[in-house]
C-alpha cells in the first residue's frame, strides 16, 4: 500500500511537466506577447510609450529570448514559488491572485461539501424507495436542478437572497469589508454571503450526483451478496451500508478527481454574473490579453488540482477496495 | 421439522400478477436430505426464498402456510405470516435455516474479508466475543477444508478458487450450526472433480451435526447420491413427491419419466437416443446437401490434423515501474488427429486449454509454434499459412458454434438476418437463393421459417441454440466445432440439442469437434476422445475404450467424480480424496509432469494414447 502511494506521487512529476509544458505553449500560440498588444493599443490611442519600461521588461522576463529560455524561466520560478509578474496588473502574480485563490478554493470545497451533504441522503432514499412517491418527487426535483441554467438561477437567488434575506447583491461579502483587512466580521460576512454561490453552483453537480448515487446503489441492490446478506438476517439498515452503499462508494469516489476542476470552471460564469472576487474574471482577462504569467499560473493551478484530486481518489479507491489493492499482485 | 402446505407466490410484472408457486406441499424431516429436482423457472429456488423470507419485492405469498419448528424454542412458527424484515424472522434466517447459492463468486461481497463474511451470521445469532468468534470461524474454515484458514480469514473472495469460494459459502452457511441447510445449486458452477468434494462436504458436515438439507437441483446425477427424498416440481407446481428408491425405480408421472430417459448416461445401449422431453423435428430440403462420396479423392488422410501446437500467454502484474511477467502455458505441443465423418470430443475442466486450441484450430488466435493441416478431400490445406483471402475461403469448410446462446448471437438482428450473414460475408447466391436458404436453415433445426422476422429475445435458450447451429450451417461446412454446446441448456433441452446434432451430422456427413467439460454428454456424442488437463492431451481414446479401461489417473479420477442418475452406481466418496487430481505434479509415476520431465504418448492397443514419461514401458502403467 504505500509502495503503491510512492508510486502514484512520483507518477504525477512527469504528468505535471508535460501539463505545463502544453499549457505553455498554448498560452504562447497566438501571435506575439502581451508587451505588443499593450504597445499596438496604447498607439492606436495616441498615447506615448514609455519605451525604457517596456525594454526593461522585456529583458527582466526574458521576453526578446527564445520560448524554451521562457519555458524555463517559468518553470523554475515556479518552483520556487514566482509565478512571474502580471504585465496587465503591473503586479507580481501571486499579489493578484491571493485573496481570490482563497476564496475560490473556500467557495469550491463549500461547494463539494453541499453536494455531498445533499446528494448523498437522497441518492439513497431514491434508490432504497425506487419507483415510490419519494422517489418521483425527488427525481423531478433532480431534473429541474440539472436543467436550470447557473446563471439564471443565480440571477433569481440574488433576487430573492435580498428581498426575504436582506443580505446585498452580488459579491462575497458586505461592501465594507472588501479590501479590509481579515477580522472575524469579514469571515461572518463572507459566510452569510457564501451559501447563495455555493448553491448556485452546486445544484446541478448535486442533480447529477444523486442520479449516479442511485443508479449506482440500484445496481448493487440487485447484487447476490445482497441477498446472502439477507439470507444472514442482517437487519435492513445495517445489511444497506455495510453491502451495497460500501461498494456503490467507488464510484462517488473515482469521481473526487474530477470533481475539484468541473466545480471551479462551473463556477466562473456564475462568478461573473454575481461578481464574486473569485479567479474566474481574471483568467477570462489575462487569456484574451495575453498575461501569459497570470494565465499561465491560473491553469497550472487548475492542473495541480486535479492531479491531486486523481491522486486522492486513487489512494481511498485503494483504500475501499481489495481488488484495486491487491488484484495486481495476486489474481492476475 | 419443516412442512409447506399449499404455497403459492405470486409475482407482480406490469401491474398483474403471475402465480409462480401454485398449491405447493411437500416436508423435511430432521436429519434427511430431500432433493427439490426441475428445470429453470419451475419454481424451486422461488420455494426456496420463500422458505428462508427472502422473495425479490416484487413477490409475494399469496396463502398456504411454511411451518418451521424452531428446535431452540421448541416452537412451530408458520413463516408465511411473519414479516419478512421482523426480528423473529431475521433470528431464523442463518440462526436455524441457513442457505448456499449457486454462484460463489457473486454471492460473496467483493470488498470483504472471508473472516468478516463468515463470522457475520456468528455474531448476530450466536453470543460470542470477538475473539471466541475468530476462534470458531477459523475453526469452520478448516472443518471445510480450507488449507490454511488463519491466512483465509484476512482474504478476499477474489482471492480464491471457485472450489474455495462455495467451501467459504458452505462455512458460512454452517458457522451457526443451522437446523437446516438449503442448497440452491450448490455445486451446478463447478467442474465435476471440484462437485464430488464439494457434495461429499456437504455430506459429512449433515451427518456430523445431524441438520436436514433441502437440495435444490437439476442434475439428477447429483439428486441419486445425495437424497432420501424427492420432490419433482414443474411449472410451478409438485408434480411427484416419494422416496428417492421408490421415484428412480418406478417413475409415475410423465414428466418425470421423460426427465430421466432426456439425460444422457453412460450405459446407453449402442445407438439408443435420448428422447427428449419435447421432440423437435429436422427436415433437409434441396439446397443443403451431404457431400457426394465420389468428390472426395483422399478419404484415408484425416480431415484434421494438429500437430504440436502450443500456446503461451504472457501475464502483466506490473504498471510504470516493475514489469514482472510470467508464462502461462494454456496449450502445451498438442497433436491430435480428426477422421473424417467422425466426432472427435475433447473433454477437460475449465481452464484446461480445450476453448483455447478449438481458438487456435478456427485461426482465430495465432499459435506459438505448432501445423494446423485441414484436408478439404483432394489437398492438404496448412490452415497457419493462409492469407487474408485465403483465409475467408477457408472459413466455408469450418465452423463454430457457441455455448452460451444469448451473447452468440446479435440482439439487435432479426433472425433472417443473423442467418443470413455469413451469405453476404462470403457473396453467396442471390436475395432470392439467400432467402431459400434460411428458410431451409430454420426447417433443419427444427424452427418454424415464420419466425424468420423475429429478435433472438423471443427465443429460448434452446431455440437460440438451434439458431446458432443454423448460422454455423449456412456456409455448408465440412468440419464444426463445437464448444460447450449444450452447457448452458436444462437437462431437458439439451438431449433435443445433442440429438438434433446428431442428426444434422448423419445426414450432412459433418464432421465435429465436440468441447465438452460433461462426461455424460462426451459419451453420447463422440467416437473418440481427448482427455485434456492443464494444456496438455492426457488420454485419447475411442469411446468404449475410454470409459472401460482408462489409464491415466487424471482421466479416472474425472470418471470416478460423475454422479450417475442411477441408484445401482452411487459416487464412491471414500474413493474421493481432497488431492488435487487436476495437478499434474501430483500424478503418480509414470504420468507425472513436473515442467522438467520428457513425456511421450505411449500407444496401448486399439488407437488408445496415454500420455507417459518418457522410456515408459507397458508395463509401468500395470498399476
Amino acid at each position: 500500500m504505500l509502495a503503491y502511494t510512492l508510486r502514484r506521487i512520483l507518477t504525477m512529476i512527469p504528468t505535471l511537466l508535460i501539463i505545463s509544458m502544453l499549457v505553455f505553449v498554448i498560452i504562447q500560440l497566438p501571435p506575439g506577447d502581451y508587451l505588443e498588444s499593450h504597445i499596438a493599443e496604447l498607439q492606436s490611442q495616441g498615447e506615448s510609450v514609455d519605451e525604457q519600461k517596456i525594454q526593461f521588461l522585456r529583458e527582466q522576463y526574458g521576453l526578446d529570448k527564445p520560448m524554451l529560455h521562457q519555458y524555463w524561466y517559468w518553470l523554475t520560478g515556479m518552483l520556487q514559488g514566482d509565478f512571474g509578474y502580471s504585465f496587465e496588473y503591473e503586479l507580481p502574480v501571486t499579489e493578484v491572485v491571493g485573496d481570490r485563490l482563497f476564496l475560490t478554493v473556500l467557495i469550491s470545497v463549500a461547494t463539494i461539501l453541499f453536494t455531498w451533504a445533499v446528494a448523498f441522503p437522497i441518492g439513497i432514499y431514491s434508490a432504497t424507495h425506487q419507483y415510490s412517491w419519494g422517489d418521483y418527487g425527488l427525481s423531478t426535483l433532480g431534473f429541474l436542478g440539472l436543467a436550470t441554467p447557473n446563471f439564471l438561477l443565480a440571477l433569481v437567488m440574488l433576487y430573492f437572497a435580498n428581498v426575504y434575506f436582506g443580505t446585498s447583491i452580488g459579491g462575497l461579502m458586505a461592501p465594507q469589508y472588501i479590501d479590509a483587512p481579515w477580522s472575524l466580521d469579514k469571515l461572518l460576512s463572507i459566510l452569510e454571503h457564501l451559501w447563495i454561490p455555493v448553491v448556485v453552483i452546486g445544484t446541478s453537480g448535486t442533480a447529477g450526483m444523486i442520479r449516479r448515487l442511485r443508479a449506482n446503489l440500484l445496481d448493487e441492490l440487485q447484487k447476490q451478496y445482497v441477498t446472502t446478506g439477507r439470507a444472514k438476517g442482517l437487519p435492513p439498515g445495517k445489511l444497506l451500508t455495510k453491502y451495497p452503499l460500501r461498494v456503490a462508494l467507488n464510484f462517488f469516489v473515482a469521481d473526487i478527481g474530477n470533481l475539484l476542476p468541473t466545480v471551479i470552471s462551473g463556477a466562473e460564469i456564475v462568478a461573473v454574473v454575481m461578481s464574486l472576487p473569485t479567479t474566474g474574471q481574471i483568467l477570462l482577462s489575462a487569456l484574451q490579453s495575453q498575461d501569459m504569467y497570470l494565465a499561465g499560473s491560473f491553469l497550472m493551478f487548475l492542473a495541480v488540482l486535479t492531479v491531486f484530486g486523481v491522486l486522492v481518489s486513487d489512494i481511498l479507491l485503494a483504500i475501499l477496495d481489495p481488488r484495486i489493492r491487491l488484484g495486481g499482485s495476486s489474481s492476475k | 421439522m419443516l412442512e409447506v402446505n399449499e404455497l403459492a407466490v405470486d409475482f407482480t410484472l406490469h401491474e398483474s400478477a403471475v402465480p409462480a408457486l401454485k398449491d405447493v406441499s411437500f416436508r423435511v424431516d430432521p436429519g434427511e436430505t430431500v432433493a427439490l429436482v426441475g428445470e429453470s423457472g419451475s419454481g424451486k429456488s422461488v420455494t426456496s426464498q420463500a422458505i428462508m423470507g427472502i422473495l425479490p419485492t416484487n413477490a409475494r405469498i399469496r396463502s398456504g402456510e411454511i411451518l418451521f419448528d424452531n428446535p431452540e424454542t421448541g416452537q412451530r412458527i408458520d413463516i408465511a405470516q411473519l414479516d419478512p424484515e421482523s426480528l423473529p424472522m431475521r433470528r431464523i434466517r442463518s440462526g436455524n435455516i441457513s442457505i448456499i447459492f449457486q454462484e460463489p463468486m457473486t454471492s460473496l461481497s467483493p470488498v470483504h474479508t472471508i473472516g468478516d463474511q463468515v463470522s457475520e451470521a456468528l455474531f448476530l445469532h450466536r453470543d460470542a466475543s470477538r475473539l471466541e468468534g475468530l476462534k470458531l470461524t477459523e475453526a469452520m474454515l478448516k472443518h471445510v477444508g480450507f488449507p490454511d484458514p488463519a491466512r483465509a480469514l484476512g482474504m478476499y473472495p477474489f482471492e480464491l478458487s471457485g472450489g474455495l469460494r462455495q467451501r467459504a459459502m458452505i462455512a458460512m452457511a454452517m458457522i451457526t450450526h443451522p437446523s437446516l441447510l438449503i442448497a440452491d445449486e450448490p455445486t451446478t458452477a463447478l467442474d465435476v472433480t471440484i462437485q464430488a468434494r464439494i457434495l461429499k462436504l456437504i455430506r459429512e458436515l449433515q451427518a456430523e451435526l445431524g441438520m436436514a438439507l433441502l437440495l435444490i437441483t437439476h442434475d439428477l446425477g447429483v439428486v441419486s447420491n445425495m437424497s432420501d427424498r424427492v420432490v419433482v416440481m414443474y411449472h410451478g407446481r409438485v408434480m411427484e413427491a416419494g422416496p428417492l428408491q421408490d421415484l428412480f425405480a418406478n417413475p409415475q408421472h410423465d414428466y418425470l419419466k421423460a426427465l430421466m430417459h432426456a439425460v444422457p448416461r453412460f450405459d446407453l445401449a449402442p445407438g439408443e437416443r435420448l428422447m427428449p422431453v419435447r421432440e423437435i423435428h429436422s427436415e433437409t430440403g434441396a439446397l443443403i446437401k451431404h457431400q457426394p462420396a465420389d468428390q472426395i479423392v483422399d478419404a484415408d488422410a484425416p480431415h484434421l490434423r494438429v500437430s504440436e501446437v502450443s500456446k503461451t500467454y504472457r501475464l502483466h502484474s506490473g504498471n510504470w515501474f516493475s514489469n514482472e511477467s510470467r508464462d502461462l502455458l494454456a496449450v502445451d505441443r498438442v497433436s491430435l488427429a480428426v477422421e473424417r465423418g467422425e466426432c472427435f470430443g475433447l473433454v477437460g475442466e475449465s481452464g484446461c486449454g480445450k476453448t483455447t486450441l478449438s481458438k487456435i484450430i478456427m485461426r482465430a488466435i495465432t499459435p506459438d509454434q505448432g501445423e494446423i493441416l485441414y484436408h478439404d478431400g483432394s489437398r492438404a490445406i496448412d490452415v497457419r499459412a493462409l492469407d487474408n483471402s485465403e483465409l475467408l475461403q477457408f472459413r466455408r469448410k469450418m465452423q463454430f458454434i457457441f455455448q452460451d446462446p444469448y451473447s452468440a448471437l446479435n440482439p439487435r438482428m432479426t433472425v433472417f438476418d443473423i442467418l443470413r450473414e455469413p451469405l453476404v460475408v462470403h457473396a453467396m447466391g442471390d436475395i432470392d437463393y439467400q432467402r431459400a436458404m434460411t428458410t431451409e436453415l430454420m426447417r433443419l433445426v427444427g424452427l418454424d421459417p415464420r419466425f424468420l422476422n423475429r429478435y433472438p429475445h423471443s427465443f429460448s435458450g434452446g431455440q437460440r441454440q438451434r439458431i446458432g447451429i443454423a448460422r454455423a450451417l449456412a456456409l455448408q461446412p465440412d468440419l464444426i466445432i463445437c464448444d460447450e454446446p449444450v452447457s448452458a441448456l436444462d437437462v431437458s433441452i439439451q438431449a433435443q440439442v445433442l440429438n438434433l446434432l446428431k442428426d444434422l451430422q448423419q445426414e450432412l456427413g459433418l464432421t465435429f469437434v465436440f468441447i465438452s467439460h460433461n462426461l455424460a454428454v462426451i459419451h453420447y456424442t463422440a467416437n473418440r476422445i481427448a482427455v485434456m488437463c492443464a494444456g496438455r492431451i492426457v488420454e485419447l481414446a475411442p469411446r468404449d475404450r475410454l470409459f472401460e479401461h482408462p489409464v491415466h489417473p487424471y482421466t479416472r479420477a474425472l470418471l470416478s467424480a460423475v454422479p450417475h442418475p442411477e441408484l445401482s452406481q452411487p459416487l464412491d466418496f471414500n474413493a474421493i480424496t481432497e488431492s488435487a487430481a487436476s495437478d499434474p505434479t501430483q500424478w503418480p509415476q509414470p504420468f507425472r509432469l513436473d515442467g522438467s520431465t520428457r513425456t511421450t504418448f505411449m500407444a496401448l492397443e486399439e488407437g488408445h494414447f496415454v500420455r507417459v514419461a518418457a522410456g515408459s514401458k507397458p508395463s509401468d502403467l500395470a498399476a
